[in-house]
């Protein structure tokens, strides 16, 4: 489910990567400063571990479909949250460079989609506050499906939200959503057990690289999860605003400006008709464009063909709405790092 | 067992091509860095039903696979696989978004079908940006450029390890991974297993870390890698990036395939 380039604006792309790269800039303060030295490499070899273990493939019991391992659960687990996040993100990086998934500015959504959630939220509050201060194979297993499960929930939706305030599909978000939320579900499962059975194989062989102490998580105590139930809110809050433009504005706009114009994009056997045609478009677009404009875009008018006048509008709203939605994110990334790192200051 | 061994040839071939010595290869890897992300965020800002001001794009993965000297049909062949995400949900594009925007004779284009055109145009554009800057650039290359622009070196050191062992270890997991094929007589891996295989790996890794840190320490390491072309950012770098940039916000306010379209049809109607 890696989020695609092709499907982004620049406002989601350019947020989601601001999100991204704070948390990542965090994490790598935290790491130098907290963790032991002999981490770094680890971290170095386990990223390229993850890639491997994503290669060798297992069929999936009474289906007849293969699935792989998506590492995000399994790493937290095993190193902790911060060095988690770097390494999914690093593995990210690389999977963007050579294989193509995704693309370059999709890097920031997929690094908060695989990375943020399993890392911050699935791990500190699914899978330690199930697996408690005793673990067993048994509590393991179960809060490694809930954690997983958790995490690919968030993951998802953190795919719908992007793709939807981007504007470039047209699926309904809830039509995309009743789409994405149980497949992962099925994938979740999945990845939860397997998680589980690499994790209770490495405990029974050593079991001090499989940390049992809660205090090895410092983003388990309360104030923080405060702070992130605040986050999950928003993102839901905005999620609803997102949706209820994606279903009725640019549909009502699509239709005026289809109504209006009756034409789109205009190809070479049609210029004849082209200049009275983008006369009339250029008089009749005109009216949703103002309304929706800031002050700033106004420069940009003159320079652009008449052609395009056709869906400008319609892009604007979605402009605006993913820039607004692009700022709740980016605003509650940025509180939610100024509380972490005070909440440091506190403690140190 | 095939599909890995493949995946991984195609990886490591990926790789080499950043070991060209062309012009574009020489640039320090920053001007590279930021064309491409100045490139992407162009192409993906047009409107959702903007198919032909998109092509002229094709122009900077096209010229760069030319100076770079890679080969064209490996990265069309890339190319081609695009992102299957972005195809399945602009696939959708056209069941729900009917109206006719186009008219050509009596054919009408939909909305829909406009705009999963332009999905498909985004990806190309996007997903060749991407397979030619690691093929002129390299990833230690595109790692060092971040490096310099302001990724935290902590973030830095962990992707050239990744990036180093990577090699290392798909080859050990396609190893056992063909270990177990020819000793399960073809037999699907089931979770249980591939739980204990994945292990087996795991703590392979795990010491392999060990003696990593323990041999890096005994030389010296104190958190820093140090690369072997060190270049600066001069004129050649300036030029390159502003003369991109350019180009770019142009095609980006200019149709030119409208105009030259309308250029032609002009000229013999």
């Amino acid at each position: 489910m890696h989020m695609a380039d092709a499907l982004l604006s620049p406002a989601v792309g350019g947020a989601m990567w601001a999100a991204s790269a704070g948390t990542i800039a965090y994490c790598a303060r935290k790491v130098r400063t907290d963790l032991a030295d002999s981490r770094v490499p680890l971290m170095g070899v386990l990223g390229a571990f993850i890639f491997a273990a994503q290669m060798i493939n297992f069929s999936i019991p009474a289906t007849g479909s293969s699935g792989h391992l998506g590492g995000g659960l399994l790493l937290s687990v095993l190193l902790g949250p911060y060095a988690a996040f770097l390494t999914i993100a690093s593995v990210l990086v690389i999977q963007a460079l050579f294989f193509a998934d995704g693309g370059l500015l999709a890097l920031g959504c997929n690094i908060f989609n695989l990375g943020f959630f399993p890392a911050f939220i699935a791990y500190p509050f699914v899978y330690r506050q199930l697996v408690g201060a005793h673990q067993t194979r048994a509590r393991m297993t179960m809060a490694a499906i809930a954690a997983a499960v958790t995490g690919l929930q968030l993951g998802a939706f953190g795919v719908v939200l992007e793709t939807v305030a981007s504007g470039q599909s047209s699926l309904p978000f809830s039509t995309f959503v009743v789409m994405m939320q149980p497949i992962h579900l099925a994938i979740g499962v999945v990845e939860g057990f397997v998680t589980a059975a690499v994790v209770s194989f490495v405990y029974r062989a050593r079991p001090e690289l499989v940390p049992s102490s809660p205090g090895a998580c410092s983003a388990g105590s309360r104030p923080v999860r405060g702070v992130l139930l605040a986050f999950l809110a928003m993102a839901v809050l905005t999620g609803g605003m997102v949706s209820w433009f994606a279903s009725k504005d640019p549909d009502g706009l699509e239709w005026a400006i289809g109504k209006v114009t009756g034409k789109g994009e205009l190809p070479g056997p049609t210029q004849g008709i082209h200049g009275t045609l983008a006369e009339v478009q250029r008089k009749t677009s005109f009216l949703p464009d103002y309304s929706f404009r800031k002050s700033g875009e106004t420069g940009k008018e003159g320079a652009q063909p008449a052609g395009q006048g056709k869906d400008k509008g319609e892009s604007r709203v979605g402009t605006s709405v993913s820039g607004v939605l692009g700022a709740c994110i980016t605003l509650a990334v940025a509180l939610l790092v100024g509380f972490l790192l005070k909440k440091r200051h506190q403690s140190a | 067992m095939a599909s890995i061994d493949g995946a991984l040839l195609d990886f490591k071939r990926l790789d080499r091509l950043a070991t060209g010595d062309t012009a574009i290869h020489r640039l320090d890897p920053r001007a590279k860095v930021l064309a491409t992300l100045v490139f992407v965020v162009t192409v993906v800002s047009f409107g959702k039903y903007e198919v032909t001001p998109l092509v002229p794009f094709l122009i900077f993965p096209v010229a760069m696979v030319a100076l770079g000297n890679l080969p064209v049909a490996y990265v069309i062949k890339k190319i081609a696989l695009l992102c299957p995400f972005a195809l399945v949900v602009g696939i959708f594009n056209p069941i729900f978004d009917r109206e006719v925007l186009v008219q050509i004779g009596s054919l009408g284009i939909t909305g829909g079908w406009l705009s999963f055109a332009s999905i498909v145009m985004r990806s190309i554009l996007t997903v060749g940006a991407a397979i030619v800057l690691v093929g002129v650039t390299g990833f230690p290359g595109v790692c060092l450029a971040l490096e310099r622009i302001g990724m935290p070196r902590v973030f830095a050191v962990q992707l050239l390890f990744l990036y180093r062992y990577i090699f290392v270890l798909t080859d050990e997991g396609s190893r056992m991974e063909r270990a177990r094929k020819l000793r399960s007589l073809g037999k699907k891996m089931e979770p249980g297993i591939f739980g204990s295989l994945v292990g087996h790996l795991l703590l392979r890794t795990w010491q392999r870390a060990e003696r990593i840190h323990m041999a890096m320490l005994a030389r010296g390491f104190t958190g820093e890698f140090h690369t072997r072309r060190d270049t600066r950012f001069g004129g050649r770098e300036l030029l390159f990036l502003l003369g991109w940039s350019t180009l770019f916000i142009i095609l980006r306010f200019l149709n030119l395939s409208q105009l030259v379209g309308s250029l032609v049809t002009g000229i013999s109607p």
